[in-house]
């Protein structure tokens, strides 16, 4: 299935992005699973961190049990590579498993478990998706700062894009300028994604670039169509991208993914 | 790992060869106040007493004997690494007298260094001594409060407020004279590494909102939970033709 063949380390190891979006529901998760697998597809070695400690699922979004996992490397049962698996798609999943309600709040054992986690699987990966949790709260704003860059997810709903508001806001308020991208999901015409963007972007132009020494501009990665194809994936606990790749919603995955890998 | 050669890590020894010159060190010290260390002249313990007589100096706001800019400075990027480590709440104030222009053009400027001193003291009186209380420009003043949980902030922020708006300043030859202070105020945000930039242009921001909406009050940030303004909520919702009316 993965290639044995090691290619030579990135050289400042893997991008790191933090997806995450204020709301949950949204499809996050969904989407972290079906960009790595699109990612996967064109040669790069892409992991997906479960950074939702307490209402971990991803396992069951990629239909995977949860053997080993995050916990268990935090409490030193496992090793890393041990929790490392291989998910369906071509890429690697770091689980979090459901035993992890206790990291829900955020102390600085978590902290340095997690910081030692991404320190260990930077060198290793071209890419890794940190799946966080839905909300702002402090394990979802310390697990985001990790990242070089963020991908909100949001819908064109309006408690989605009022939350994704409030996420972009805090960020770029609290914590250091980097890359923000946006991926509309669910959109039910062509262009929505773009409306969507344009009205966050306007939003933040008048209430929150107003207060930064540098200007936040959201980019477009990309409007997921509203698709029955997605819904029928989910429940049969596949991913779209190996289900049904030929569907309108994986292939403005994939293009999305394609824009995850211009530098 | 090579070995560290800082020098605030290490003992100094200066060459006893060397004559230091140390007049214009003396002169300023006098000036402000300070007595003669009580060694020796050129011994080890003299020189030392004397650094830190000039560190002492050079990080004191020298009219309200507050912390300095330089001070407040160090202290807040201290305070942003130990809650990004700790994840304790911290909250960083930015107190700024009310019209001080208008005390300094109608009593003078000497009257202004007197109301300068006595806020200086009531905000170092309404914080803990564990709270650092800085002078970082004119009639601006920071207050730094580790360790403060977000619960709090309100009341603090209304208490030191008060303290200043119910001291009387004595001036020489007048009636008393009293301020109000307007105060703008933001929390860290724990566990992630900020910069003291980012957390300065926080508090500043909350600063100016209390200025606007018409002095002598406080305002903090909002906590993340209700980020969100109805004005934005509005903008946010109201669709792209949606025009500002301005």
């Amino acid at each position: 299935m993965s290639d044995a063949v090691q290619r030579p380390a990135a050289p400042r190891g893997a991008r790191i992005t933090a997806i995450t979006s204020g709301k949950g529901g949204v499809g996050k998760t969904f989407v972290a699973a079906n960009l790595a697998a699109a990612l996967a597809r064109t040669g790069e070695r892409v992991l997906v961190l479960d950074a939702d400690l307490g209402l971990a699922n991803l396992d069951v979004v990629l239909n995977l049990a949860a053997r080993v996992t995050l916990h268990d490397v935090f409490t030193g049962r496992a090793t890393l590579d041990e929790a490392l698996q291989p998910a369906p798609g071509g890429f690697s999943v770091l689980l979090a498993g459901s035993g992890l309600v206790e990291y829900s709040r955020m102390t600085p054992e978590v902290r340095d478990k997690l910081l030692a986690v991404i320190d260990q699987v930077r060198p290793r990966f071209d890419h890794v998706l940190l799946d966080t949790g839905a909300g702002i709260s402090d394990v979802v704003l310390f697990t985001v700062s990790l990242a070089d860059e963020v991908l909100v997810v949001a819908t064109p709903e309006p408690t989605s894009l009022t939350d994704a508001y409030a996420t972009v806001k805090v960020l770029a308020s609290t914590q250091a300028a980097r890359p923000m991208h946006l991926l509309v999901n669910q959109v039910q015409r062509v262009g929505e994604g773009r409306a969507v963007r344009a009205q966050l972007q306007q939003v933040v132009d008048r209430f929150v670039n107003t207060t930064l020494a540098e200007p936040l501009n959201l980019a477009l990665l990309g409007e997921v169509p509203l698709d029955p194809s997605v819904r029928e994936s989910v429940q049969r606990r596949q991913l779209l991208m190996e289900s049904l790749p030929g569907c309108p919603a994986a292939i403005a995955l994939g293009v999305a993914a394609g824009k995850l890998l211009v530098p | 790992m090579p070995p560290s050669t800082s020098p605030s890590s290490a003992a100094v020894r200066p060459s006893a060869a060397a004559p230091l010159r140390l007049d214009n060190a003396l002169t300023l010290l006098r000036q402000a106040g300070q007595a003669e260390p009580p060694f020796p002249p050129g011994s080890a313990d003299y020189l030392q007493a004397l650094i830190d007589q000039l560190v002492d100096l050079s990080s004191r706001d020298p009219l309200s004997g507050l912390a300095n800019r330089r001070n407040f400075e160090v202290a807040l990027a201290r305070e942003v690494d130990r809650v990004a480590r700790s994840g304790e709440s911290a909250l960083l104030l930015m107190v700024d007298i009310d019209h001080f222009k208008r005390v300094n053009d109608s009593r003078g400027h000497a009257a202004g260094d007197l109301v300068i001193r006595a806020v200086g003291q009531a905000l170092t009186d309404s914080v803990r001594p564990m709270d650092l209380v800085a002078r970082i420009g004119g009639e601006e003043f920071a207050v730094l409060l580790p360790n403060c949980p977000a619960a709090f902030g309100p009341q603090v922020a209304a208490r030191v407020r008060q303290r200043v708006a119910r001291t009387e300043v004595a001036l020489p030859d007048g009636p008393l004279l009293s301020v109000t202070v307007s105060v703008g105020g933001a929390f860290a945000p724990q566990w992630v590494r900020s910069t003291p930039g980012i957390w300065l242009q926080r508090a500043d921001q909350q600063l100016y909102r209390a200025k606007a909406e018409g002095r002598d009050r406080v305002c903090l940030e909002p906590s993340a939970a209700n980020e969100v303004s109805a004005q934005e909520r509005e903008l946010l919702l109201g669709g792209p033709t949606t025009r500002d009316p301005e």
